[in-house]
């Protein structure tokens, strides 16, 4: 029952929004929804920890460890975007000349958006995953278009093509697994049932399932930005709106990765599961050392940040890849912090480059003296993704590497070469962000209310690091039960 | 009795099946070789028909009523309403009848007949496991994925490029379709769903790209560099 409660209450604010989702008061009510979602994400939490595994409507919606995490963290992240957005917003709109319109839309698809990725993790139907996937791209485009730039629209342009081509790879994969589940399970929208699937996964073909993971990897895996079909990533990022380059990469990419290892999880024989992990392990190690080295020549700061998802996304399909309980745990732990403080990244960066009217990193400096309370949230936010300790991102880096060690010593040395390049090319930059000598004011001061979550959202990761509630920890650890 | 019937209907069924499977397949390498695009809808338009008749083929042969919905959601979204709204756009944002492309005519048409042997040896091995109805169709709607897919790479302007990734598009569901019989109810009724947001965003787009360009020609979205 609470299932539904959490999709209709994201669901229905979508029509809601496209009526009222104008000026201030769209802005509010915007940020009540996603906090009711959040409610009832949190009470649907309760139910999972009294109850276990928890279905709806027969079988068609079912939430375990691993889609309660990410609906978690959506409902989380969510409802700090619309926190941010509140006081974001307004801004952008006075400074593009966005029209009463323009806000109806911005509002109304990115309620779309949030309410894709909670049906994308509720929905135990493989065809709805992609359903709900495909959702996610179209009303994030129109996110990426919304400043009408250009620049926005060569990039939302590229967005809409290279991720509409990956979902089409994703959606033959997805056909070919009803192809190969339809003789075990017989027809009918059963045979798509995740559960039913993972129960019978020894009696699919393993031919067929083989040649339609490797469709789903590369079509989701454009989602997730994994080398080579990345490129739309780091203009996505950078020409939307920051409350939309959060959203990208604390939610979308993480569904993504999650959609493809739902298709792992069925490839269980004693040639495609070894084939399966190693594909991941490749493709991560790959999109790493890429992401790593296109860092130091980025001058935008949200194109940095978005090689940094890149890099993070990477690291955790390499451990996923990895498999074994332990880094499966550190994986997960790694999706859940790497969303919570990449999102503290976008909005503080992003509050930054809106007070001064840019994104040229060389153009934001002194921000710990001229804007205390930005500046220490950018250096929070920033410390965080690079993994410093205590944030729990610390701990999950050095669980991945430790495992690494265990089971595949010779990715060491790349795993060591991509996260060394990428401090190094993200911390001299960070320091110039926040002591480097201001070299003009602020076009446009703005409060700091919008700033609350990066200091929620990171006191969240600290506690994910030190102090990771029991109950948290245990779902971790089921997690690694349900994807090998 | 029944068994009977069943085979009196597939005798006459698969034929025209796979009658309908090297139509789509001439209608592909029509799209490759269009340089006009009202042709071009047009064409997409006839690929739309030819999924919905397919459909209402396999449905007429298992009997299936599932399928004569899908049928029907294929017919008035793929057959007319997508056409039509594309129609639609470029009335109204007045786009130049021709199109310029990256590549000439008989290379990309050499390219496709490569293409097409291609996806034949891909689909050989699946064809064992496919119904007796539909054998060697999952190669055609293979090639035809493959066809749409260069035509989209070697276009220049967005109408056109969004006609190759709609094609692409039929291909999947020509391969759904004649591989396992059609989609389960559910999920054809949420991909439905998706094609009708997604025509939306596609309309919106096109208006702010035009607004912001005065052209549809994608020569202006090459300009994002990665160090300025």
């Amino acid at each position: 029952m609470i299932i539904f409660w959490v999709l209709v209450l994201a669901g229905a604010g979508v029509p809601l929004l496209a009526f009222l989702g104008g000026g201030r008061r769209g802005a509010r009510l915007f940020l009540l929804l996603n906090f009711l979602v959040l409610i009832a994400c949190v009470l649907m939490a309760v139910q999972v920890a009294t109850h276990g595994i928890i279905r709806a409507g027969g079988d068609e919606f079912r939430v375990d460890a691993f889609s309660l995490l990410l609906a978690l963290v959506n409902s989380t992240v969510g409802f700090s975007i619309a926190w941010f957005s509140h006081s974001y917003f307004p801004k952008e709109v006075r400074h593009h000349g966005l029209s009463a319109g323009q806000q109806k839309l911005y509002h109304s698809m990115f309620q779309l958006f949030l309410f894709t990725m909670l049906l994308a993790v509720l929905s135990n139907n493989m065809g709805i995953l992609w359903v709900a996937l495909e959702g996610a791209t179209l009303s994030s485009v129109l996110l990426v278009s919304l400043m009408r730039k250009p620049q926005g629209l060569e990039a939302a342009w590229k967005y809409f093509i290279l991720c509409g081509v990956g979902l089409a790879m994703a959606l033959l994969g997805t056909v070919l697994l009803y192809f190969a589940a339809e003789p075990a399970l017989g027809a009918g929208s059963d045979a798509l049932l995740w559960s039913q699937l993972h129960a019978h996964s020894a009696a699919l073909n393993s031919g067929v399932l083989t040649i339609a993971f490797i469709f789903v990897l590369v079509g989701f895996g454009t989602k997730v930005g994994l080398a080579p079909l990345h490129s739309w990533l780091p203009d996505a990022h950078a020409a939307g709106p920051s409350s939309a380059s959060a959203a990208l990469s604390a939610l979308l990419l993480n569904v993504a990765l999650y959609a493809i290892l739902r298709f792992k999880s069925l490839l269980s024989g004693p040639v495609a599961g070894p084939f399966a992990a190693h594909l991941l392990m490749g493709f991560g190690l790959l999109t790493l050392l890429l992401a790593a080295f296109s860092m130091f020549r980025q001058q935008d700061v949200k194109r940095l940040f978005a090689y940094s998802s890149m890099e993070h996304m990477a690291l955790i399909t390499f451990a996923f890849g990895l498999g074994g309980p332990l880094a499966v745990f550190a994986g997960m732990l790694h999706m859940l912090g790497h969303s919570l403080a990449k999102s503290s990244v976008f909005f503080a960066t992003g509050q930054a480059s809106q007070e001064a009217g840019t994104q040229d990193i060389s153009a934001l400096n002194g921000l710990l003296h001229s804007r205390p309370v930005l500046g220490w949230s950018v250096l929070l936010s920033v410390l965080a993704i690079l993994g410093m300790p205590p944030g729990s991102l610390f701990f999950s880096e050095i669980l991945i590497l430790a495992s690494a060690v265990q089971q595949s010593w010779q990715t060491l040395p790349f795993l060591l070469l991509g996260l060394g390049t990428v401090f190094a090319a993200i911390y001299p930059r960070l320091q110039g962000m926040l002591l480097a000598p201001a070299n003009s004011l602020p076009h446009r001061q703005s409060g700091v209310g919008g700033l609350l979550p990066v200091f929620f959202q990171i006191s969240l990761v600290v506690i994910l690091g030190v102090a990771i509630p029991g109950q948290i920890e245990l779902w971790l650890h089921d997690v690694a039960g349900i994807v090998q | 009795m029944i068994m009977h019937s069943i085979l009196a209907h597939s005798a006459i069924i698969s034929p025209m099946l796979r009658f309908l499977a090297a139509w789509m397949l001439v209608l592909s390498f029509a799209l490759l070789a269009q340089r006009r695009l009202l042709s071009l809808i047009r064409l997409l338009a006839w690929q739309g028909v030819t999924l919905a008749v397919g459909t209402a083929l396999v449905g007429q042969l298992t009997g299936d009523p599932i399928l004569w919905v899908s049928a029907v959601l294929t017919l008035s979204i793929k057959g007319i309403l997508m056409p039509y709204v594309l129609h639609y756009l470029l009335r109204r944002l007045q786009v130049r009848g021709d199109v310029e492309m990256a590549l000439n005519v008989p290379s990309t048409q050499l390219l496709g007949i490569l293409l097409v042997v291609f996806a034949f040896s891909i689909a050989a091995p699946l064809d064992g496991y496919l119904p007796a109805a539909t054998h060697g169709m999952l190669g055609i709607a293979l090639a035809a994925f493959l066809l749409s897919f260069l035509m989209m790479i070697t276009r220049r302007k967005a109408i056109s490029q969004i006609v190759g990734f709609l094609a692409m598009d039929n291909a999947l569901f020509f391969a759904a379709t004649s591989a396992t019989l059609g989609m389960p109810l559910i999920v054809e009724l949420g991909i439905a769903l998706d094609t009708l947001i997604g025509l939306v965003v596609i309309g919106v787009f096109f208006f702010q790209i035009r607004d912001t360009f005065d052209s549809l020609d994608l020569h202006y979205l090459e300009h994002i560099r990665e160090d300025k």
